[in-house]
């Protein structure tokens, strides 16, 4: 099979290689933003994970380390913001972008002595009897163990929103920050924690960038996957499944716009180039356009929570 | 157990102090960070806050250049925080900077090479118009869509920067270039370039610019029925619909206006400082303007203190890469700190600071 | 009767007032126990201390004879106190299964806890269906969703603040039979109300603050409601009079008027016709939630209507933004003073120019004249006794009658043909409120017609010419407002309907 250069095999198993960062990242933020904060800052924590990652790969030659190093690296960026806005009460769009700033800096300046190094790879784990289904098995089950981890994910914040206890308070904190706290629950608490795990999450997918999907590290190197993936959030309307298919969308997207550059499509590189940003913005309109009024949006989204 | 009190109203004092405090602070947190890197924090700190300014031997190349890094930053600033202070968040100034230099420059190069005393301001209105139609993506598709415009704003800089590299490859490259990337040098094509005004201060006309749109702010913010519509906005949105204000026309104006003025920031520095538009040529200013709002507390005045500190920041940080091999990363981080810091003291504005002796409830 | 509760001493300081100074009072077992006294008495920050939302300066409490010092609410609800709130924390978007279960220790599962939902509501007469989304339930019903929460736990102290501002004469009725059917099985209850006679029909016994102190006790079946009141409000008030005058020219007439708000738990317009003449105060009563702010909000100009919908001074006004009926002479009040009717962290100068200058005179060619706007600022102080340092301070640094003072006053001075309010009085104390009222009066008295949205029924018959009632977005036919029997009123408020439901 092959359409002009380009075999769908090895398109569809890529596509899953590309959407994992943005999947991870973007079901970070949801669950953040269900707790009624947003934070801009997602580009800024993904390059601290990526940076993060990436050097506690090189060093210890574990990559699962390197990950390991990225969701605390993500975290730890993201408690600054907790800190901002949760404690001096900032304003969190303001929050967020001076997160991506900072993130931004932190990273070029950590990665400086990493250019050009490559980072020890993360074995594919070849699911046995499944991965020899023609087609369907080189593009779904033979991808290493981030992949499956991230798919896992999908479900387990579905799960978790929609059967526990502790993911019912996440909630009624997100649509109603005086009630939760006029019943007892710690609303400062509960965001810290939200905060904390988007920021491990975009850690994550970060270190998924620069260890897996590049692999090596350079400047910007997430390219603004993270405000994809913020963009991907208001698509999935803060539903973990919507997610997953917003993601694998845009990974789809990119992927495929890389594909037709090295095709030598009769395409403007540039062109390509932009599409996955010019897609975000035609999924936006879509999305805003089609709800009259009513959004599937927390109600205490970037307010500002403060007793007495 | 420190807690925080709201107050009854905004204090003034704190609102001019918190400014001057984090920069302090900034740079006691950034000597540290110096220090940390192996670098003497003292002799750091001067070379990026002081050599630039009064040492002998750079003062005479770094002062110049002060004013030149400042326009740009003030420019872009002062759109910038119009919005803001309405609640409306246009963090795509950087696209609207390259659109605008791109757009200015095509016009120009389109005339070449002809030479008439109206092409240079035919290109000035081409860099603004250029801006503030880039700018209008976002804003007409929040108005009719209710798009969030962070988000439009921000993905356009990313599809700017690609139309920059397709011009700077393609349409604008310069025919006479033997194949390198890059248009032709405006700034040394006389009807096109944008020179230094008076000689050895670095002042061309996106300085003067800079400062009509701070004195134009001011008026507007204090003065004019809009300026008085943003505010009101920003402190409460519904309040300001129960006093008329007709909020899809506030959207147009403030990312039309901030649109406009990145544009015409881009088009003095195509034609100027820079001299040609290249893949490189958005160089940031268009997010550290974002700082810079900021930092100026959203007033016009204070957009301009902050805009030359920020310019010095990254004059002394070229220093300090040069002399004490500071890597340039290193002045990122300083300024992404610096925002931080002043939005966290920020909340001295508006609460006070009590101690508590028993635990809260 | 056994003690359940006793409170010695308690005091709680924030930084300026004493909130709470040497309170002490007791509850018996299943005795019903009123705490009476105006906004801003203490009423809240007592029962936050009783239910650990808040810690006393000084002073302890009892319960069961035992010491009791809840470290927060769940600590409060495991040692059987339950509270229902007067703002209610209630999460819109979740269901009412969910919403009961963020108000439980330990829930049971979510099918067994929709069972005994079901279960208790018809116990106890109030019916819920536990799967409703609770953005979509009336203010009555919302208030049996925190009343279930509370019951499912088998509380040995229920306290209720203000239970009764939310609901119909009917409805209160059938919560009054719920809470003495309570009463019977032991509970006791702490009823907060400043609505002397309900206290006087159902409650044993009664404690009155005033400025944060007790200042009195008393048994509410044989003390007389004047009492109770001059005990409350510590002095005598002026009663606003009224000239009736001859109903004058038509002004306002609203007709046939449909409007779908755009927040989709607002409530729909269906139908609304009104008439308003010269000199003329219309009362329109109802309970919270039933289309008031969606009501002011056509009137107002920051929502549109169909053409023709709305005619003022014989001119289409339907299309006509804010400032364009400004200009023509039609004004509003809305009832969320900061953050609607004035801009918090704004200067009283400021929100001045926010409805005035287009009357006032106070731009030129779209220039503000901050000198004028300030003078303007300094007669509404003036005028309407607003309490503060001066016109450069933030609204929000006034209480809440002197802003609602400020508020009124800034469109009342601007002369108005026609003035619509909403809540005029909500959250003022006495003196502050009977001076709104007089000028409200004085303006109808001077040819204006008035519009005058509430849900103070005692605020409405003393003031209104006509009456009308707004139930679930429909108004009533306005009716004279002299003669009205509180059951006529209650049908009219849509009593009628709920009371089928119950049954």
């Amino acid at each position: 099979m092959d359409f002009g250069g380009i075999n769908p095999v090895i398109l569809l198993a890529s596509l899953m290689v590309a959407s994992t960062p943005i999947l991870l990242a973007a079901l970070g933020e949801m669950v953040t933003e269900k707790s009624g904060v947003l934070n801009l800052g997602v580009e800024g924590m993904m390059i601290t994970g990526a940076v993060c990652g990436f050097i506690a790969a090189v060093e210890t030659g574990s990559p699962t380390l390197g990950f390991v190093a990225a969701a605390i690296g993500g975290m730890a960026l993201s408690m600054l913001f907790g800190l901002l806005t949760q404690v001096f009460l900032t304003t969190q769009v303001p929050a967020g972008l001076a997160l991506t700033l900072m993130g931004t800096g932190l990273a070029s300046l950590l990665g400086q002595n990493y250019v050009g190094i490559k980072p020890p790879s993360l074995p594919d784990l070849h699911v046995p009897l499944l991965q020899d289904i023609p087609f369907i098995g080189p593009v779904v089950f033979q991808h290493d163990a981030v992949v499956y981890l991230s798919l896992f994910a999908v479900v387990a914040v579905w799960a978790f929103l929609k059967y526990t206890r502790a993911g019912l308070v996440l909630r009624a904190v997100g649509e109603n920050h005086a009630a939760a706290h006029a019943l007892g629950y710690k609303v400062k608490l509960v965001r810290f924690a939200a905060i904390g795990f988007g920021g491990a999450m975009a850690g994550l997918g970060g270190a998924y960038i620069s260890l897996v999907r590049v692999p090596q590290w350079t400047d910007g190197i997430t390219a603004g996957i993270g405000w994809i993936a913020l963009a991907i959030v208001v698509f999935a309307s803060w539903r973990a499944g919507r997610v997953l298919i917003g993601a694998y969308l845009f990974g789809g997207i990119t992927v495929l716009q890389l594909n037709l550059q090295a095709a030598g499509a009769k395409v403007p590189v540039e062109l390509l180039s932009m599409s996955p940003f010019l897609a975000t913005i035609v999924v936006l309109v879509v999305i805003s356009a089609r709800r009259h009024g009513g959004t599937n949006a927390p109600a205490m989204l970037g307010r500002i929570f403060h007793t007495s | 157990m420190i807690t925080f009190v709201k107050r009854p109203q905004p204090s003034k004092f704190w609102t001019i102090a918190t400014p001057v405090l984090a920069v302090i602070l900034t740079m006691i947190l950034g000597g540290l960070l110096f220090a940390a890197m192996g670098k003497d924090p003292v002799v750091a700190i001067r070379t990026i806050f002081w050599d630039p300014l009064f040492n002998d031997q750079f003062a005479a190349y770094s002062r110049p250049q002060l004013l030149v890094k400042a326009a740009p930053l003030i420019l872009i600033a002062i759109g910038l925080s119009l919005g803001f202070k309405a609640g409306i968040w246009n963090i795509g100034a950087e696209g609207q900077y390259i659109i605008g230099a791109l757009t200015g420059a095509s016009v120009g190069l389109a005339l070449y090479p002809l030479d008439a005393w109206w092409i240079f301001p035919l290109m000035v209105i081409a860099g603004a118009l250029g801006g503030f139609l880039w700018a209008m993506i976002p804003a007409i598709l929040k108005t009719r869509f209710n798009t969030n415009e962070i988000l439009v704003s921000l993905m356009l800089v990313y599809v700017a920067e690609q139309i920059l590299a397709s011009a700077a490859l393609g349409f604008l490259r310069n025919p006479e270039g033997n194949g390198f990337p890059g248009s032709r040098n405006l700034s040394q094509i006389p009807a096109m370039s944008n020179p230094e005004l008076i000689s050895g201060t670095g002042a061309h006309w996106g300085v003067v610019a800079a400062f009509a749109a701070v004195v134009a702010a001011y008026v507007l913010i204090n003065k004019h029925m809009l300026g008085f519509q943003i505010r009101l906005t920003g402190e409460s949105p519904r309040a300001a619909r129960f006093a008329g204000v007709k909020d899809r026309l506030l959207v147009v104006f403030c990312l039309g206006t901030a649109g406009a003025l990145a544009g015409l920031a881009g088009l003095f520095e195509v034609t100027g400082p820079a001299g040609q538009i290249s893949i490189d040529f958005g160089a940031g200013y268009g997010f550290t303007a974002i700082i810079v709002a900021f930092l100026g507390r959203l007033h016009p005045v204070g957009i301009l203190l902050a805009g030359l500190l920020l310019a010095l920041t990254f004059i002394g940080g070229e220093l300090a890469q040069f002399m004490l091999g500071l890597p340039s990363a290193a002045i990122q981080v300083f300024q992404g700190m610096l925002l931080m810091i002043l939005l966290a003291m920020d909340i001295l504005v508006n609460y006070r600071v009590m101690i508590v002796n028993k635990e809260a409830a | 009767m056994t003690e359940l509760l006793k409170v010695v001493g308690l005091t709680r300081e924030y930084p300026g007032v004493r909130a709470n100074d040497d309170v002490s009072f007791s509850i018996g077992t299943g005795e019903v126990h009123a705490l009476l006294g105006e906004n801003g008495a203490g009423k809240s920050t007592l029962v936050k201390m009783i239910y650990g939302l808040e810690k006393p300066d000084a002073g302890f409490m009892k319960l069961r004879g035992g010491s009791y010092t809840p470290a927060n609410p769940q600590a409060a609800r495991a040692a059987g106190v339950a509270m229902v709130f007067q703002h209610f924390s209630l999460f819109e978007a979740l269901n009412v299964a969910e919403n009961v279960a963020l108000g439980m220790e330990n829930p049971p599962k979510m099918r067994e806890l929709a069972a005994s939902i079901r279960q208790v509501s018809e116990n106890y007469g109030l019916p819920l269906d536990p799967d409703r989304i609770v953005g979509d339930l009336s203010a009555g019903e919302r208030q049996r969703v925190e009343i279930i929460r509370c019951l499912l736990q088998d509380p040995k102290l229920l306290i209720m603040d203000e239970p009764t501002s939310v609901l119909t004469p009917q409805e209160v009725e059938i919560l009054f039979k719920t809470l003495r059917k309570l009463q019977s099985e032991g509970t006791s209850i702490l009823y907060i109300s400043h609505k002397l006679e309900e206290i006087r029909a159902l409650c044993d016994e009664a404690t009155i603050l005033r400025l944060g102190k007790v200042v009195g006790e008393c048994d509410p079946k044989t003390t007389t409601a004047r009492d109770m009141a001059e005990m409350m409000v510590g002095q005598t008030l002026h009663v606003p009079s009224r000239e009736s005058s001859e109903a004058g020219e038509m002004l306002l007439e609203v007709k046939d008027l449909d409007f779908a708000p755009a927040n989709p738990f607002g409530t729909r317009l269906k139908n609304v016709s009104l008439k308003l003449r010269a000199g003329e105060i219309l009362g329109i009563g109802g309970v919270a939630g039933n289309g008031q702010d969606e009501l002011l909000s056509v009137l107002s100009g920051e929502a549109r209507t169909d053409k023709g919908a709305i005619t003022f001074d014989g001119q289409d006004v339907s299309a006509l933004g804010p400032n364009a009926r400004r200009r023509i002479g039609l004004l509003t009040a809305p009832e969320e003073r900061l953050g609607h009717a004035a801009a918090p962290n704004m200067s009283l100068t400021e929100n001045a120019a926010l409805t005035a200058t287009i009357r006032k005179k106070l731009s030129k060619n779209n220039f503000l004249n901050w000198k004028k706007t300030e003078s303007f600022a300094r007669e509404v102080i003036k005028a309407f006794d607003v309490r503060t340092p001066g016109p450069a301070s933030a609204a929000r640094s006034l209480s809440g009658g002197n802003l609602q003072k400020f508020v009124i006053g800034r469109e009342v001075l601007q002369d108005p043909k026609v003035f619509v309010v909403n809540q005029p009085t909500w959250g003022v104390d006495a003196s502050a409120a009977a001076d709104i009222r007089q000028a409200l009066l004085d303006l109808a008295a001077g040819g204006a017609g008035v519009i005058v949205i509430s849900q103070d029924l005692d605020e409405l018959m003393e003031i209104s010419d006509h009456f009308a009632a707004l139930n679930e977005g429909t108004l009533t036919a306005p009716r004279k407002a002299k003669g009205l029997t509180v059951d006529e009123i209650g049908l009219m408020m849509g009593g009628a309907h709920d009371l089928e439901a119950a049954q």
